[in-house]
């Protein structure tokens, strides 16, 4: 009996074993000390940027901030959220060298997801150290992603509201189109619709449309003596009526929780504020059901900062996806699906955190097989219920005459078709490069992923910098021979080189961060982590079942 | 002779009916289960969940928490012993231990008194009667008046006959209860009535004595036994001398720097006394003794003491089983050249009380109790488990440590490591106290006598310091590190275990995680800024210092322990987190750090505290000397609460008005709740 149940546990044992993924890669191997050098330069980079950005408006608007005995926007957001409990903070890059010389870190409001009480939350923090924390059109578009986050992942929304409202010099960029300022408040009325709880903490002004934040919220507080609502301030009371009124008896607590019935909870301070929306969280009798299997996680086999030494910085060296995952995944563990076909894209089973993933990775070019592989592989993910993960560094798909007439278009389109229907949980992560189509069949920003975050090393653009350089000398090139011109070397290298450095720019996940066109920069040994907790927030929303379109066969 | 059921046959103690309650019924019944013999416990309603109800195999409800009406009530006590057919009455100390008619009314009903005859305790207890038995048996006593003229005029006159400083001492007293000292005859008065006040109140007896008072002495007191075939044997002395409020904190056997001749002497004295009045069972001898090792005669406790256990530790006998077997009419166990003295024995009395305060007695619960592990040299004598209450009925000692050595200095060593591990929350204790009173070079070398707290005061008392930076660092890791089991009552909603969400890790997205924790060092705010270092330890800095702190929280014998480490240097607490206080248990000490309360979770009643005066503990307000509209000045007695059988006068805190007072006599006043409100003049003024 014994010898059996041995034999059997044994034989179990093993079965689980075998799924193990990854090598130890030799640490000591010239290549994988320059790209561990290398990509941990660009880490630092990444670490002392965000070290300056988490300072805010600078030292003198701290000052004047908390001489106020008002708490600095990340610690109110560290307060909120339950003790010592992570803060997945998005877009810390958001306005990074995007208006000239003026600098307004990370676009003036941090935003994020966060535990309160034990619910994950997404919060909305004005900065009112940064320009008033008045709204910049990259603010409201911030704003509007974490809302959008809020409706994707049916998460409550914790606004803490600490600003001057619409900056005025750059209203025509705020105030009018679709997804500008008014959109907020629209979101505000549809999230609550869809029962997604909206929680304003006012903790400073609220002028104008701000105003629209506590008062759409399903449940408000104000901190006594610090923060005001009103459609509008003491000076253009003044100048529309002549009335002299001070900011507080305008629109104060006392006179929003006693009178105008505005705000709901009266705080003394900032900190009894921040206990009130805890406990506003703990009465939405909120309860998370996830829709998929869950089981103890484990760490990978492998240290994480060895995709440092493994991924490196240059674009142009290929790495194998599979190392990258095998630090990733739990316990290395990864069930590869269909591992010999199609084999420039690696599909596959594993979990992060407990949580189950399909995950879908580049090594190399995307073929006709790859794109085919792949479009079956969303397929049974969605079928399954698995969030899939896209792990993007793709050049793009194959090009040629051969590939042309293969079809490479239509099987492309297929893999896009699957992933745009796709309604799993999707989230990519930019590992390198992401140009042209491939950006899209690997679930780029237009197809929606619930959270979109990149390595310091990714490039994003149409396609590579020296490729469209070559393209445009080329048709250059071709037209003044039409003309029968010359085109000399150096003219032709004279050309390419803006154009290089132009795409080298704008093909940098700050340039990419700045603007939002993802959620976030993460250093790649964190990216098991912001899985993990990006999951955990995808999976608070219903399951949605997927209807996939007509794929051209 | 001493009648029918002293002359009873052997053996016939089957069932023990134990009068007392806390530690001593334990002790009680825990040789009672050793020999077989079963235990029958009574409770009054303060003690329905009492360890002694839960260790008994029988128990009785016998009244409300009052002792008067249930401990002291020796009609309730009898019914319980017929009906639970009980053979024996241990009545333990205090309550019925000495009292002449509960010793009576046993012999009437035939059920044996674990204890003298009653002769012996009525001879002895009357303190004028004991001295002339004594004298007359040759043991040397005190200069004093033992006279029925109890006039003021008399007992004034004897003082100064006998000369000044004397003890007025009430003639039923015992255990330091209606004693008083004056210095010179114009305090004679005052301390006349106040003795006076007390022993009616205790005894229902005010009679006086006056004896000399003998400066610095050390109180030594001899255990005898006796049985009823006429045999009398000494287990040596007891130095009982350390004392605050004249009762006993810290008792050792055999006293030090007493000569083997001494002992002997003392030994043989001793037994002269119980002789002189038959005695039979436990009892114990007190003497005064000077600094030249003369001794004189005291008073004869005829029961079973509280510091008893040193005794047995150092002759290895059990004098419970001892006063069971002589009881039961059997004879002596040991002869005296049988009882051989081994090594040395410490008790230090663990009270609830605070130190600091002038040892005012204290009660209330015990949220976290942890002790020493016991074995055969280390003893933990109590009645009380964590989560127990010290009552405000009855006495506040919540435990015994007696500890056993080799040799003095290596007893002493024990108990001190003993008293670093015996940790209490929810109530002051003397347990820091008694840490640096068995630290102190002058006790350490034996240099006891009944006036050595007072003479080293400063140093038993010292200046309160701040907590060190380490310390600070070990409580804002324990408080990071409870956060951990809050978040874990959260994960207990969902089917979502493992959600990177749920951790503790205070991780941020390319940033390190650093918060300001404010704590409470006394009166002192100190900010320990934290980061969360990626790794899972932590950087803490207080005042521009750094410290590198890891560690986790691991739970053994019921007790969680910070496993930790800082700077590199590995330690182990105990950690005791209750509501806003953080306590650190260790071989350096005792350290408590406190959380501010945030504004918006502090009451109001704190205003009431600061403009008038908090009852000091839970007790009856026995007098009111004031009403609204009286004008006092600082230091006036406003009024007397009885509490912890204790007097204890309220003062004005400050001059000014009285606006209200919130009780009328005869309430009862729970601790730190506002007794009066005070109007400062100023404001009044103004």
């Amino acid at each position: 009996g014994r010898l059996t149940a041995t034999a059997a546990f044994t034989r179990f044992y093993h079965g689980d074993r075998v799924a193990t993924l990854g090598c130890q890669p030799d640490l000591n191997s010239p290549l994988f000390q320059e790209n561990y050098e290398r990509m941990q330069a660009l880490v630092t980079e990444l670490k002392e940027r965000a070290d300056k950005i988490k300072l805010g408006g600078g030292e003198r608007a701290r000052k004047l901030h908390t001489s106020r005995g008002k708490l600095l926007p990340r610690e109110r957001v560290d307060r909120l959220i339950d003790p010592g409990s992570p803060f997945l903070e998005f877009s810390q890059f958001a306005a990074y060298q995007l208006y000239g010389n003026e600098e307004v870190p990370a676009g003036g409001i941090i935003t994020g997801i966060g535990r309160v009480s034990g619910v994950e939350c997404v919060i909305v923090a004005n900065d009112a150290t940064v320009k008033g924390g008045t709204y910049y059109p990259i603010t409201v578009k911030k704003h509007l992603r974490a809302q959008e986050i809020a409706q994707q992942n049916h998460l409550p929304c914790i606004y803490l509201v600490d600003s001057g409202g619409a900056n005025l010099p750059r209203q025509a960029d705020v105030f009018p189109d679709r997804d500008h300022f008014g959109r907020i408040f629209f979101n505000q009325a549809r999230l609550s619709s869809e029962r997604i709880a909206q929680i304003a903490v006012v903790m400073g002004s609220c002028t104008a449309g701000g105003a629209y934040v506590p008062a759409m919220a399903d449940e408000s507080i104000i901190v006594r003596k610090q923060g005001t609502i009103f459609l509008g301030g003491p000076p253009l009371v003044k100048a529309a009526t002549g009335e002299e009124v001070s900011a507080e008896d305008l629109g104060g607590a006392d006179l929003h929780c006693r009178k105008s019935g505005v705000t709901d909870h009266y705080a003394l301070d900032d900190a009894h504020a921040l206990h009130l929306a805890r406990k506003a969280v703990r009465n939405l009798n909120y309860q998370k059901k996830v829709d998929v299997t869950v089981e103890r996680p484990e760490d990978p086999l492998f240290p994480a900062d060895e995709i440092y030494g493994i991924v490196g910085d240059n674009l142009k060296r290929n790495f194998d996806v599979r190392e990258v995952i095998a630090r990733i995944v739990d316990g290395s563990k990864f069930d590869e699906f269909k591992a010999f076909y199609g084999d420039t894209l690696v599909t596959g089973f594993a979990r992060i955190f407990g949580y189950p993933v399909g995950i879908i990775g580049n090594n190399g070019v995307l073929f006709s097989e790859s794109a085919k592989k792949g479009t079956h592989f969303i397929e049974l993910c969605c079928q399954r219920n698995i969030p899939l993960v896209f792990l993007q560094n793709i050049t793009g798909f194959m090009v040629g005459k051969e590939y042309e007439a293969g079809g490479i278009a239509k099987d492309g389109a297929k893999m896009v078709t699957a992933v745009a229907c796709a309604n799993v949980p999707k989230i990519t992560v930019l590992i390198g490069g992401s140009y042209g189509a491939g950006n899209y069949g690997m679930c780029g920003r237009a197809y929606s992923p619930r959270f979109l975050y990149m390595w310091p090393n990714a490039r994003i653009s149409v396609m590579g910098g020296e490729q469209a350089a070559t393209v445009l000398a080329t048709i250059t090139k071709d037209q003044k021979a039409r003309e029968g011109k010359q085109f000399s070397a150096e003219e032709e290298a004279a050309l390419k080189e803006p154009i290089v450095k132009r795409f080298e720019e704008e093909g940098s996940p700050y340039f990419s961060s700045s603007r939002l066109w993802d959620d976030g920069i993460i250093d790649p040994a964190d990216t098991r982590l912001v899985l993990g907790l990006s999951l955990s927030a995808a999976l608070n929303a219903p399951t949605k079942s997927t209807r996939f379109g007509v794929f051209r066969m | 002779t001493n009648g029918p059921v002293r002359c009873s046959s052997q053996g016939r103690i089957e069932k023990v009916l134990i009068a007392n309650r806390g530690e001593i019924a334990c002790r009680v019944m825990r040789t009672a289960k050793k020999m077989g013999v079963r235990s029958v416990a009574v409770y009054s309603e303060a003690d329905r969940h009492s360890m002694h109800v839960a260790m008994a195999d029988e128990a009785y409800h016998i009244g409300p928490a009052s002792s008067q009406q249930s401990y002291l009530s020796m009609e309730k006590i009898m019914r319980v012993a017929k009906t639970s057919s009980a053979q024996a009455i241990h009545p333990g100390y205090g309550f019925l231990s000495e009292n002449t008619e509960f010793a009576e009314l046993c012999k009437q009903e035939g059920i044996i008194f674990i204890g003298p005859p009653s002769s012996a305790i009525r001879d002895m207890g009357i303190k004028s009667t004991s001295k002339h038995i004594m004298a007359a048996a040759g043991v040397p006593i005190i200069e004093g008046y033992h006279g029925d003229d109890q006039s003021d005029q008399k007992l004034k006159e004897e003082a100064r006959r006998i000369g000044f400083p004397v003890m007025i001492k009430a003639v039923r007293g015992g255990g330091g209860k209606g004693m008083r000292i004056a210095g010179s005859e114009a305090e004679f008065h005052d301390q006349l009535e106040s003795a006076r006040r007390e022993a009616r109140k205790s005894f229902n007896d005010d009679v006086m004595l006056v004896e000399k008072f003998v400066e610095n002495p050390r109180h030594v007191e001899v255990q005898v036994f006796g049985d009823q075939h006429g045999n009398a044997v000494y287990l040596f002395e007891r130095d009982c001398s350390v004392q605050r409020r004249h009762q006993k904190i810290i008792e050792e056997a055999p006293g030090p720097g007493i000569s083997p001749e001494v002992r002997r002497k003392l030994g043989e004295a001793a037994v002269r006394a119980a002789k002189a009045v038959n005695y039979v069972g436990a009892g114990t001898v007190e003497f005064i003794m000077d600094s030249q090792h003369n001794f004189y005669f005291m008073e004869m406790n005829t029961r079973l003491q509280v510091e008893h256990p040193v005794s047995e530790m150092i002759t290895g006998t059990d004098l419970v089983e001892w006063q069971l077997r002589v009881a039961a009419g059997e004879k002596l166990p040991l002869m005296q050249e049988e009882i051989e003295l081994k090594g040395h024995s410490f008790e230090a009395r663990i009270y609830a009380e605070d130190p600091s305060n002038d040892f005012l007695p204290g009660a209330g619960p015990l949220l976290h109790l942890s002790t020493p592990r016991g074995d055969d040299f280390i003893r933990i004598e109590t009645g009380v488990r964590q989560g127990d209450e010290v009552s405000v009925h009855y006495d506040p000692m919540i435990a015994k440590l007696v500890v056993w050595g080799e040799d003095r200095s290596a007893a002493l060593k024990k108990l001190r490591y003993c008293l670093y591990q015996y940790n209490i929350v929810g109530l002051s204790t003397n347990i820091d106290f008694l840490l640096s009173l068995s630290r102190h070079p002058e006790f350490e070398a034996g240099n006891v006598h009944t006036s050595f707290i007072p003479q080293h005061y400063s140093e038993l008392f010292p200046a309160p310091k701040t907590t060190s930076k380490e310390a600070l660092c070990q409580a804002a890791l324990g408080l990071v590190l409870r956060e951990k089991t809050m978040t874990s009552n959260f994960i207990a909603h969902s089917d979502d275990r493992y959600s990177p969400f749920a951790s503790c890790n205070g991780r941020r997205v390319n940033i390190l995680y650093t918060r300001n924790l404010m704590l409470l060092d006394g009166e002192n705010k100190v900010e320990v800024a934290i980061c969360y270092n990626q790794d899972g330890t932590y950087r803490m800095e207080i005042d521009g210092e750094v410290f590198q702190v890891s560690g986790d929280l691991i739970h053994e014998d019921k007790a969680s322990y910070l496993r930790c480490s800082i700077n590199g240097v590995a330690s182990k607490p105990k950690l005791v987190i209750l509501d806003n206080t953080v306590h650190l248990f260790s071989m350096e000490g005792h350290a408590e750090v406190a959380l501010p309360v945030p504004k918006f979770l502090a009451g109001v009643s704190a205003t009431a505290a600061q403009g008038g005066t908090v009852a000091p503990m839970t007790g009856t307000i026995e007098k009111v000397f004031v009403k609204a509209g009286d004008k006092v000045q600082i230091g006036d007695p406003l009024m007397i609460m009885l509490a912890m059988k204790m007097e204890h006068t309220i003062r004005a805190p400050k001059a000014g008005v009285i606006k209200r007072v919130f009780f009328k006599e005869g309430s009862q006043a729970n601790r730190h709740s506002p007794l009066v409100e005070l109007e400062e003049e100023q404001a009044i003024s103004e």
